[in-house]
């Protein structure tokens, strides 16, 4: 009797699993780690546009982690309609490792696919006791400098790119001396935490370093949450545009009958609402009238980008972030 | 002679006080219990009072408010049902293991312990990451599995999994020594007396390991609804869906909600407290009919 009462117990735990209903549909965004308040306010607004067009009520799960992570939950099976991750090469993960997406999945929506931008910049206590103005600061021994890993998360990777792209400019495109140049910065990193949301909770809330070098989005918010008057941003001279692309997820969708919702999902976030509720969650807007309207909230940066600096995501993967790459050098020392 | 006899005694007393274990100086005395009571304080007292005042920091509107929120009702609903499939189920074979263990000889009987014992030698990651290669798409069962729609990780039963294989050893663990210490002289005589083998389950064995059962349930369920580690490799962490209360507190810390992810932890921390006086009861129980038995 107990017996027959745990096989009942077991199958049903395993029938619940996803089975979608007529006209309530039920979306999974999985992204990567500081989106969760972008997405919080850009669900609602996207559900309430849904609703008018279509009559139908769609409501949006989410999972946030590491923008590397996310992608590997997303090859081992995590049911993702859409992944917005951190940066194109975690996308092509999933076409690469689990054939999920199209090899041109990038080519589908516009702007390569990167609905919104966003760069690297500097989180320093109040009062900058350590005065750090530029890159240079950040690797001068006694700093202490917190990012997250670059193994599995994708802020983390903007951040090593950046630093390198600033060395290579000062030091005219010497490769040798901008590894140098790094492999200084990661000496001065004492602790590398998975993704850029516990970055920013060891240095905001455990008080651990001096500079955080954080998604500009990731910085304002840590200073609106956690008031203005206990940490400063400090923009530095020149810094790296971050990508942060969105794509269906193919194999699922086609699976779950949502390709239709999950596409709109996505092409709404270029809309001017979807670009409006970027803007206020400090992630620069693609649309010309939207950027306009929120200049001022940007600070001006030289940004450069990786297809011209690193030759692409592929290239900059393969030389940086694989197993045994520049990274692993550097580290390891 | 009253006067000698008093010298006597007090010879002898003293004699008695020179022996004794605790004749060390008052302030070696006091230095070891303040350095225990510090410890005590420091290490347990505080972050369990901690948690309490962070969580009613921002008043008792917030704190139940956080308590009934959809998605922590769903991560409370999720840690039960994790608890409610693992502990039986361990239960079961705890007792089926450490009878064979305690009251049989066979081949591989070393083994078998070794291998219940594997869940608290190997880090809860591992284990998490084990199922992933077993059932993720990318693993053995995972195209099967994707094909006939069933789902294991980052779904219920995958959590249900880790859950289980992570509290796996402590029923067991409880009952081996206890069984092997009581022999099996009561279950000889009555089988001799002719009892069949669910009578002697029923009237004998399970009567004499009551206590122990019901501790290493207590420990099972504590473990159960706190794993942290296994669980958050095969959760995928979907807000309202798959998330256990440990995971739910890490994502509200994460998302700068501290009052909330406190409010999650107190009640985690409550049923803690709950365990606890649970444990010392049936600790007290125990040591109760145990003197019963000797006194008999």
């Amino acid at each position: 009797m107990k017996k027959s009462l745990f096989h009942i117990s077991l199958l049903a735990a395993l029938v619940i699993a996803p089975t979608a209903q007529a006209a309530d549909i039920t979306l999974l965004n999985v992204s990567y780690d500081p989106t969760r308040e972008l997405y919080q306010d850009y669900n609602t607004a996207f559900a309430k546009y849904w609703k008018a067009k279509t009559g139908d009520t769609v409501s949006i799960k989410a999972s946030h982690g590491g923008s590397g992570k996310q992608a590997r939950a997303i090859i081992d099976g995590l049911d993702a309609d859409v992944a917005t991750l951190a940066l194109a090469y975690d996308v092509d993960q999933l076409y690469e490792k689990g054939r999920l997406i199209p090899k041109d999945w990038q080519k589908r929506l516009g702007h390569n696919s990167a609905p919104y931008t966003s760069t690297i910049v500097f989180l320093v206590r109040k009062g900058n006791p350590k005065k750090i103005k530029d890159w240079d600061d950040v690797v001068k021994p006694g700093v202490s400098v917190i990012t997250p890993n670059p193994k599995t998360s994708g802020g983390a990777r903007w951040n090593y790119l950046a630093a390198w792209a600033y060395a290579l400019k000062k030091n005219n495109n010497d490769e040798t001396k901008a590894k140098e140049f790094v492999g200084k910065l990661f000496k001065n990193v004492p602790v590398l935490d998975t993704g850029a949301r516990g970055a920013t909770t060891t240095f905001v809330e455990r008080g651990i370093g001096d500079v955080l070098l954080a998604w500009e989005n990731e910085a304002f918010l840590a200073q609106k949450e956690l008031g203005p008057d206990k940490f400063e941003i400090i923009v530095p001279s020149l810094s790296i545009l971050a990508e942060p692309t969105v794509t269906v997820v193919d194999k699922v969708v086609d699976k779950r009958k949502t390709r239709a919702v999950a596409t709109a999902y996505l092409e709404y976030l270029y809309s001017e609402e979807g670009q409006e509720i970027a803007a206020q969650n400090y992630y620069r807007p693609i649309l010309d009238s939207v950027a306009k309207k929120y200049e001022k909230s940007f600070p001006k940066v030289s940004l450069v980008k990786i297809d011209e600096v690193f030759g692409g995501w592929q290239k900059a993967q393969k030389t940086h972030f694989a197993d045994g790459g520049t990274f692993d050098e550097i580290y390891q020392k | 002679m009253s006067g000698i006899s008093t010298t006597q005694f007090s010879k002898y007393n003293a004699k008695i006080a020179k022996n004794r274990a605790t004749s060390e100086p008052a302030w070696v005395r006091w230095t070891l219990i303040a350095a225990a009571l510090l410890y005590l304080s420091l290490f347990l007292f505080m972050p369990l009072a901690a948690v309490f005042t962070e969580a009613l920091r921002k008043g008792v509107d917030t704190y139940i408010s956080a308590l009934v929120d959809a998605d922590a009702l769903s991560a409370m609903k999720l840690t039960f049902i994790a608890a409610l499939i693992a502990v039986p189920l361990n239960l079961v074979f705890g007792v089926a293991a450490a009878w064979a263990i305690a009251k049989f000889e066979f081949k591989g009987k070393s083994i078998l312990i070794t291998l219940i014992d594997l869940p608290f030698a190997v880090s809860p990651v591992i284990a998490g990451l084990i199922y992933v290669l077993i059932f993720g798409l990318q693993g053995w069962f995972g195209q099967w599995l994707s094909d006939h729609d069933l789902k294991v990780i980052f779904a219920i039963p995958g959590i249900v999994l880790a859950t289980i294989f992570v509290t796996f050893p402590f029923v067991a663990r409880e009952l081996i020594p206890l069984m092997q210490a009581q022999g099996k002289d009561e279950e000889e005589a009555a089988l001799v007396l002719g009892a069949s083998g669910w009578q002697i389950l029923w009237r004998v064995t399970l009567p004499n390991i009551k206590w122990g059962l019901l501790y290493g349930v207590i420990l099972t369920n504590a473990r159960a609804m706190g794993e942290f580690g296994a669980v958050s490799v095969v959760s995928g962490h979907i807000r309202g869906l798959t998330n256990t209360m440990p995971l739910h507190v890490e994502i509200l810390y994460n998302e700068y909600n501290y009052a909330a992810a406190f409010a999650a932890a107190s009640v985690l921390a409550l049923l803690a407290l709950v365990t606890l006086v649970l444990k010392s009861i049936v600790e007290w129980y125990a040591a109760r009919s145990a003197r019963a038995i000797e006194q008999n």
